[in-house]
């Protein structure tokens, strides 16, 4: 294809041209380079597996570009079993081995640590072997999940072969109301589009109120962009994302290239005022089980979860200080926080939450997924109710195939922890 | 081409469903398979038997890019998973692992127990209880190339 006939880009297709080396608009396959690959303690042992098989028989067993895969403990840290130890083990023997940066049990979660650390460029083509990759689009970057067989043969050659995917432009404008956050934003989308409704698309978010949220916000919007199927949540990146760069890479320079073009082809479009939205609660059993907090107020609960990569940063939990105030929780709810990255619990450390939150009778935890997958602590015993701040609610995903998860937002977890059952933010 | 009793699933199956998270700390598909669905359809394991077909509704694997599910389905014996449509990473870790999974607009039709005979390369379902024909989706030839390959892996290493 001749880039003069070609109509306009958007962002994402602007990406795979570079990473392919050719211009390209959706639905072209391309075989693309990758500018960094992303893998975990829990994914990870299957891709070096896969990567040794493909290598096999090779006198020189080594990865493309040992600068451009970093691999990070964050599901199961510190170990929670002899199975968890040994792939840690068999992970950071591979990661010396092959001169690949190692972030050990103590850096956080791979969503969090990847941006904060500067492994996240706009206009960089990321992949992780985790399905909330898509949270780095919050930086411009096209970022996406993958499974270890992917990312095997990424670690052997730089390259993966990808669809270019249609784009779909949530426009949102419109001040969020007091106590209404990006998390019930997201929310309301999810609930709408539907699980699958944004099947291998990006969901490319813009308007004014998306250019109003902070960097934090912006990652918790595209950080759920895989809940309604997407390949990607996006963000044109702006003056923000160059302060959020600038404070973590010496020498970061703008490119102002990385936006979608006026002309550009977009397969749905979808228009947000959101200066009435109110909190959002994702019901059991499915992300998409959206509704407004009003209609499951009262809902007992027998554990918050509040952390994870969508919504355990400072400014989340900054949130939750401001809304827990004083109180103390609730009798007979348990309550978990965990800073999402070493870096955001030493925030939070210093500004005072942690000693105000163990005070009010919260568990605060060392920087990890904890129990947004139910595999390591916290899990959800039998006909128990959990409200998290995390991304996935599915049946089992807790802990007991017989447990109950809800999602909200910190502001709507912090409410809920004072009375002890599922609480509207703006009424404490 | 392949032979198989049907297993029927309805539409979200997610891949927390299909392996719970407790058991990511396993990397052996045999072990993995003798969890999988143990939450959400617990006599699943056990009554499994080689050969077995997955029919399901729409979005098929969503959820976490976990390649466990895709390996526990085939640890268990499962032969193809047939879906009204897939989630996109489950679908390539699928073909990654060289689990056939194939898009079927018509799985509604198809019922539990029914006994399905599958032809890959024709893209055709025959349902020998119902006496019906399917037709599938077609693949681009490269993924087709994959599939022949008996996954990413081999494929890769062959173009090395």
């Amino acid at each position: 294809m001749s880039s003069v006939v070609m109509s306009g880009q958007t962002i994402s297709e602007k990406i795979f041209s570079r990473a392919a080396r050719k211009p390209v608009l959706a639905e072209e396959f391309v075989l693309a380079d990758i500018d960094c690959a992303m893998t975990h303690d829990i994914t990870g042992p299957l891709a070096v597996k896969g990567f040794y098989e493909i290598m096999e028989g090779r006198k020189e067993k080594r990865v493309w570009d040992p600068n451009k895969i970093v691999i990070l403990f964050d599901h199961q840290v510190p170990a929670d079993s002899l199975d968890a130890a040994s792939n840690h083990i068999m992970l950071r023997k591979f990661a010396e081995e092959q001169s690949i940066l190692n972030y050990d049990v103590n850096e956080g979660v791979c969503h969090q640590v990847m941006p904060e650390k500067g492994h996240v460029l706009p206009g960089g083509l990321i992949i992780g072997s985790d399905s909330h990759t898509c949270t780095y689009g919050a930086l411009g970057a096209f970022s996406t999940g993958v499974g270890s067989t992917d990312m095997a043969s990424a670690f052997a050659t730089g390259k993966l072969w990808f669809k270019v995917p249609q784009s779909i432009k949530f426009e949102i404008s419109g001040k969020l109301p007091d106590r209404v956050y990006a998390k019930d934003v997201i929310l309301r989308i999810i609930g709408d589009v539907g699980a699958d409704g944004a099947t291998y698309a990006a969901c490319e978010y813009c308007g004014q109120t998306v250019k109003d949220m902070n960097i934090s916000e912006r990652m918790t919007m595209c950080n759920m962009a895989i809940e309604m199927g997407g390949k990607v949540g996006i963000v044109e990146p702006d003056e923000k994302t160059e302060t959020y760069l600038k404070e973590r890479i010496p020498g970061f320079k703008f490119d102002p290239r990385w936006r979608s073009d006026e002309d550009a082809n977009y397969i749905q479009r979808h228009e947000y005022d959101v200066s009435d939205l109110e909190p959002q609660v994702a019901c059991p059993h499915n992300v998409d089980n959206v509704k407004g907090v009003s209609e499951v107020e009262g809902t007992k609960i027998d554990q918050i979860f509040i952390g994870s990569c969508t919504n355990g940063r400072f400014e989340d939990l900054e949130v939750v200080a401001k809304i827990l105030g004083g109180n103390k929780i609730a009798e007979g709810v348990r309550v978990i926080i965990i800073p999402a990255s070493r870096d955001e619990y030493m925030k939070v450390l210093k500004a005072g939450f942690i000693e105000q939150f163990v005070e009010a009778g919260a568990l605060v935890e060392a920087p990890c997924c904890g129990p947004c997958m139910g595999g390591s602590f916290g899990l959800l015993g039998d006909g128990e109710v959990g409200l998290a701040t995390s991304n996935r609610n599915f049946r089992g995903r807790q802990g007991s195939a017989k447990a109950f998860v809800y999602l909200c937002s910190p502001a709507t977890a912090a409410a809920s922890a004072i009375k002890g059952e599922i609480t509207d933010p703006r009424a404490v | 081409m392949g032979k198989g009793n049907v297993w029927k699933f309805g539409d979200d199956i997610d891949t927390d469903a299909i392996i719970p998270g407790r058991y990511l700390t396993i990397n052996d598909p045999k072990e993995l398979a003798k969890h999988v669905f143990e939450g959400a359809r617990p006599e699943f394991a056990q009554n499994v038997a080689k050969g077995g077909i997955i029919v399901a509704g729409r979005n098929f694997g969503c959820g976490s890019s976990r390649e466990h599910a895709p390996l526990a389905l085939k640890g268990a014996g499962i032969h193809c998973v047939i879906a009204k449509s897939f989630a996109r990473i489950f679908f390539r870790n699928a073909i990654n692992i060289g689990l056939p999974v194939l898009e079927c607009k018509e799985a509604d039709r198809i019922s539990e127990g029914d006994v399905l005979k599958v032809d890959f390369k024709k893209g055709i379902i025959e349902n020998e209880t119902k006496n019906e024909r399917y037709q599938v989706a077609s693949m681009p030839t490269f993924i087709l190339k994959i599939i022949e390959s008996g996954g990413l892996i081999g494929y890769t290493k062959a173009r090395l």
